[in-house]
């Protein structure tokens, strides 16, 4: 069922509008267009936590003091006022703490997603309300969008290649309903336009796939600090709990990985489990990674309602792949059971599990462990 | 969206007086000599400098080349200490270096350095809860070896007036040379270098409606600097580097100003600050005075708000139009507790929730009752905003 698409805010003069800002061009074409849409703007940084006992001085990536002064500097130039949040202890508290004990649980986290859950879409948005603004905005490439009934919605930004609905598919109703998208209704390419436009120098600064605390560090040298425990040598085991081997520590492996085991065997082996309790890494065929179904919990269905029977979608399960057909079945309030039409190879529990209705998104949640490996 | 704006941040900086920018503005086009120089566009800046500084002699009670023209209070804080500790040392009058942990960072890392890549001792002077040193311990500290001491005339932070005659006093009969780093004190404080007694005092323009980037070095005759910054025969070989000549004339019509307005000047500040005062405790009850309840600057009241953060403070008043200030705060979001709170005794987490009022001579009561309203407010939002967050 697909409902009409109608623009959702109307741009007023009086709304004030809190843009969080990185420096980068994302969030800065995003400030600019919303001043030339005749908000009332404020610029926002958060200032989040970096782990200097390991790396020396070492910033946070999504605040160095480069971007500080690139997003100051971006501020001045369109005219709005700038300040930067400290998030440092909310941000170690809530999310380096998810990260790690996700890692002791034999899983792979997503910060990120649960960054814009607990930290920007609920940290920053609370104090951006408080400052009374109507919303906050980011530069995120995805779209919101209201139903007939007033329901928003979640959709995918105009740019596929960019789409960032996927790490987005925490919030709901409340969330979105104070929450601005400006770039999403633009391509890439017309963002820099735009940059060049509103004649904003940002540099060019590459995607990094690393997460934003470590810094310069691995994140296998960050656990081997702080949860020195999950990198203790252990066996390596089949299926069936034969030891074949010995690891260098669970969080060193991720699944479907078939490099560096160190294993000989007549068939090619693969990681396919992790079994944190025995501290055993499970290795499998090519076959056994093959799978089609999963189960994820700690959803969130963006209408705000868990639908009541079982649905057609296609399901993403990491940011960067496609969405795949499956069939959809809620259990209870916040849990998915996930039935691929056709197996997938890189299930990985501590991912997201994210269903659409095309561009739009239904809900996500956190694929769940597996039952091998016991 | 046009909204009311209070500035109460004049610890800071002032703005400068009309008065003064109209004296200066000849010295940028008209006459723009060096004032080193031999022809007389030279010699009507050096003409310029020289009244200045006469006018500046007279109003501090010395001789007019006992004043050293600088860029200002960091600047005149690193040439006395620098400048005085090698130079006594180099006489044989020994290593030790007195200061307090409350002075400002031009003094207390200049006093590190020296300690770190100098070989000087640095002997810190405890402060009491209200900020003031004791003229006991002042006295016990004193030793033979000490060859400077610097206490600041009044802080910063919390606005506290130290007891420098009795210091300097103390000092005088010790053969120790002292310093007074009275920044914060110009136009707030009757400066009488020899009633105070000292031998090295620093001042800065831009704190009592002069222009920015230019101060003053008060050097008792007799009292031998190396030069921090070598050069030219500038100020006696005492500081290198062309006069800024129209800076030098604002900072000395300023002080002229500051000393003919300064009964009507000080007690409006006195009057407005108390207002604030008042208000802040009655109406907020997480809020209390740091400092001291009396001896302080006229223009200056600080507070320490239980369980508020001071850096989403100080956004919240700016954007309702109140500019202010805490030791804490910083335009990074990483805010560190400020050292001086520390010495005085406060915990971490209560000094990461400072606040800083300073009045000028054009805030008015209406001004001051704005922000009060604007600072109930911010703090009411702010622990709304605490329960939302959990």
């Amino acid at each position: 069922m697909s409902r009409p698409i109608k623009a959702v805010k109307i741009m007023s003069k009086n709304k004030r509008v809190v843009v969080a800002m990185s420096g980068g061009v994302d969030s800065s074409v995003a400030a600019a267009l919303l001043v030339e849409q005749g908000y009332d703007v404020v610029g926002m940084m958060m200032r989040l936590w970096s782990d200097e006992a390991m790396g020396g001085a070492e910033h946070n990536r999504c605040c160095t003091p480069e971007a500080m002064e690139d997003a100051q500097r971006i501020a001045a130039h369109i005219g709005i006022p700038f300040y930067v949040l400290d998030t440092k202890d909310v941000f170690r508290n809530k999310i380096v703490e998810f990260f790690i004990s996700g890692h002791r649980q034999g899983v792979t986290p997503n910060p990120c997603m649960e960054c814009n859950r607990h930290i920007r879409f609920d940290y920053l948005l609370q104090n951006a309300l408080a400052l009374d603004a109507d919303y906050l905005a980011t530069g995120h490439y995805a779209r919101i969008t209201q139903a007939d009934d007033g329901i928003f919605e979640l959709r995918q930004g105009i740019d596929a290649s960019k789409d960032q609905s996927y790490v987005l598919s925490v919030m709901g109703q409340e969330q979105l309903s104070h929450t601005l998208f400006p770039i999403g209704e633009y391509p890439k390419t017309e963002t820099r336009a735009l940059a060049a436009k509103f004649g904003l120098q940002v540099e060019s600064k590459k995607d990094s796939q690393d997460l934003c605390f470590l810094g310069k560090n691995d994140y296998r040298d960050f656990l081997a600090v702080h949860a020195p425990e999950i990198m203790q040598p252990g066996p390596i085991v089949r299926k069936d709990g034969t030891v074949i081997g010995q690891h260098k520590g669970l969080a060193k492996y991720t699944i479907g990985q078939r490099k560096g085991l160190g294993v000989t065997s007549l068939e090619p082996m693969y990681v396919i489990a992790m079994n944190p309790y025995r501290n055993a890494l499970v290795v499998g065929e090519k076959h056994d990674l093959g799978r089609d179904f999963l189960t994820a919990g700690r959803i969130n269905w963006v209408s705000g309602t868990a639908p009541t029977a079982a649905f057609r979608a296609t399901v993403k399960i990491r940011y960067k792949s496609d969405a795949y057909p499956a069939l959809v079945t809620p259990i209870g309030a916040d849990r998915m059971q996930v039935q691929f039409d056709e197996p997938l190879r890189d299930i990985t529990p501590g991912q997201g599990a994210v269903a659409y209705d095309g561009g739009r998104v239904i809900g996500g949640g956190i694929i769940e462990k597996m039952e091998e490996g016991r | 969206m046009n909204q009311r704006s209070v500035y109460l941040d004049h610890s800071a900086s002032t703005p400068t007086d009309p008065r003064v920018l109209e004296a200066m503005l000849p010295y940028f086009t008209e006459v723009y000599g060096n004032a080193l120089s031999v022809h007389s566009q030279g010699r009507r800046a050096e003409q310029a400098i020289e009244n200045a500084r006469m006018t500046i002699a007279r109003l501090l009670n010395c001789k007019p080349f006992e004043i050293v023209f600088t860029g200002g209070g960091s600047e005149s804080d690193n040439l006395a200490l620098r400048g005085a500790a090698i130079a006594a040392r180099d006489a044989g009058r020994g290593n030790r270096i007195i200061t307090t942990p409350i002075e400002h960072s031009a003094i207390g890392r200049t006093v590190d350095q020296l300690a770190d890549h100098y070989n000087f001792t640095k002997v810190l002077l405890p402060v009491a809860a209200t900020g003031t040193v004791s003229t006991v311990d002042f006295e016990r500290l004193c030793e033979s070896d000490t060859v400077l001491a610097s206490v600041m005339l009044a802080n910063n932070e919390v606005g506290t007036l130290e007891p420098i005659a009795e210091l300097a006093a103390i000092a005088r009969e010790r053969g120790v040379i002292f310093h007074t780093d009275a920044v914060q004190a110009g136009g707030q404080i009757q400066l009488d270098v020899q009633q105070l007694g000292v031998d090295l005092l620093s001042l800065s323009a831009h704190k009592f409606y002069g222009p920015k980037g230019v101060g003053v070095l008060y050097v008792r005759d007799g009292v031998n600097l190396v030069p921090s910054q070598s050069g030219g025969s500038h100020e006696n070989g005492r500081r290198a580097g062309t006069h800024a000549t129209p800076l030098i004339v604002g900072m000395a019509k300023a002080l002229e100003l500051a000393s003919a307005e300064f009964e009507t000047r000080t007690a409006h500040y006195a009057h407005v600050r108390d207002l604030l005062i008042e208000g802040v405790l009655s109406r907020i009850p997480e809020a209390q005075l740091t400092g001291h309840p009396t001896e302080r600057l006229p223009c200056h009241a600080s507070f320490v708000f239980l369980g508020i953060d001071a850096n989403k403070l100080l956004i919240h008043l700016d954007m309702r139009g109140v500019a202010a200030s805490s030791a804490s705060a910083c335009k990074t979001g990483n805010p560190e507790p400020s050292g001086v709170l520390l010495a005085l005794g406060y915990d971490r987490s209560t000094a990461l929730g400072s606040l800083r009022l300073s009045v000028g001579k054009d805030t008015t009561e209406d001004d001051a009752a704005y922000a009060l309203d604007k600072i109930v407010e911010s703090v009411a939002t702010l622990k709304k905003l605490s329960r939302v967050l959990g």
